[in-house]
């Protein structure tokens, strides 16, 4: 029987992880130049791509400094978007929850979308892997990607302000967000639950401070868990 | 936001983050979730970021808040591009491209 090593397992990893290179650039980039126009320091720049490491959230973040919304909401919101960090740490547990508790604090701070897609696809696929294989698979995942998440964040807020008008960097940001959520709308629940989203956050934009998003995505996530529960039954009822 | 304002968010979002990171990981282990907590969950991003990104396709910054069809046409092909073909990095290109093609034909027009 074919044994993979763990040292085996960080390659493949690292190599599996290479297309996600050209996704992670870019958005860090960007993400750098646009925390630059809104006057973060490069310091407060580095910290967050440091501490949160989660592009879309750093982005909203950012936005609702510049609209000047409170403390209060910047958080409330960018944590929101990070909920779904929370159900790929519960997809992740049968696989990796055995190691110490540093060893699963590590795996949890460099948890993002893209290693926890590669981790799930590969351990499935490998189910004889060992607990230290699987876990040297998963940190050769990311061994590329968050150094380069963190050089291309400084590098962007480097050259951030001296980027001309007519590249019109403004509408960077919701064309980056959009091609997140294209790929993401693979079923009608996702479907149900995006239109909720954009049709409470336009009607009640109004609210002060983004309280309006907040209320649209809670409302949103619930169209999508009640679509899907509808969906399962039609689908049992069929059976 | 003041200098303070914005490490104290760097921070909470920092922390806040890890802890949704770590939940199951480090805290909650394999013991079983209400399956409508994980349901939930499911349709968080799908839920945020749409209603994040529609009104500043609908009232751009750059136009002072007009509707402006460079930019509506841009979400637009973003939007099918990446759905259609799957992917991030499909959406982007076909965003930028389209949004530089509008803005050039409406200086030369």
């Amino acid at each position: 029987m074919h044994v993979t090593t763990a040292k085996t397992a960080f390659r493949i990893g690292l190599i599996d992880a290479l297309p996600f290179i050209l996704v992670v650039v870019p958005f860090a980039l960007l993400f750098g130049v646009l925390a630059a126009d809104a006057q973060l320091s490069l310091a407060q720049t580095f910290g967050f791509s440091f501490t949160v490491f989660a592009g879309a959230s750093q982005f909203a973040a950012v936005q609702l400094i510049t609209d000047a919304a409170p403390l209060g909401i910047v958080v409330a919101t960018a944590l929101a978007v990070n909920l779904r960090n929370a159900m790929y740490s519960a997809a992740l547990t049968p696989w990796l929850g055995d190691g110490t508790r540093l060893q699963r604090a590590c795996i949890a701070y460099v948890l993002v979308d893209q290693n926890y897609a590669l981790a799930v696809q590969r351990f499935e696929r490998d189910p004889d892997w060992s607990p230290p294989v699987r876990r040297a698979y998963y940190f050769g995942t990311i061994a590329l990607i968050y150094p380069l998440w963190l050089i291309a964040t400084m590098a962007g807020a480097v050259v951030g302000t001296t980027i001309p008008a007519w590249l019109a960097l403004d509408f960077a940001l919701p064309i980056c967000f959009l091609a997140l959520i294209g790929p993401m709308l693979r079923s009608p629940a996702h479907l149900a639950a995006a239109a909720t989203s954009i049709a409470l956050a336009l009607a009640l934009s109004g609210l002060p401070y983004g309280t309006g998003l907040l209320l649209a995505a809670a409302a949103a996530m619930a169209v999508g868990a009640r679509v899907e529960l509808w969906q399962d039954r039609r689908v049992r009822a069929a059976a | 936001m003041t200098d303070t304002q914005i490490w104290i968010a760097i921070a909470a979002i920092g922390a806040g983050t890890f802890l949704l990171r770590f939940s199951f990981l480090g805290l909650i282990g394999d013991r079983e979730m209400p399956p409508s907590v994980l349901r939930h969950l499911r349709y968080a991003a799908v839920a945020v970021l749409p209603g994040l990104v529609a009104p500043l396709v609908l009232w751009p910054q750059a136009t002072g808040g007009a509707p402006d069809a460079a930019r509506l046409l841009a979400a637009a092909a973003t939007l099918a591009i990446g759905w259609w073909r799957g992917s991030f990095l499909w959406g982007m290109a076909g965003g930028a491209v389209t949004l530089y093609a509008v803005l050039a034909l409406e200086t030369l027009l």
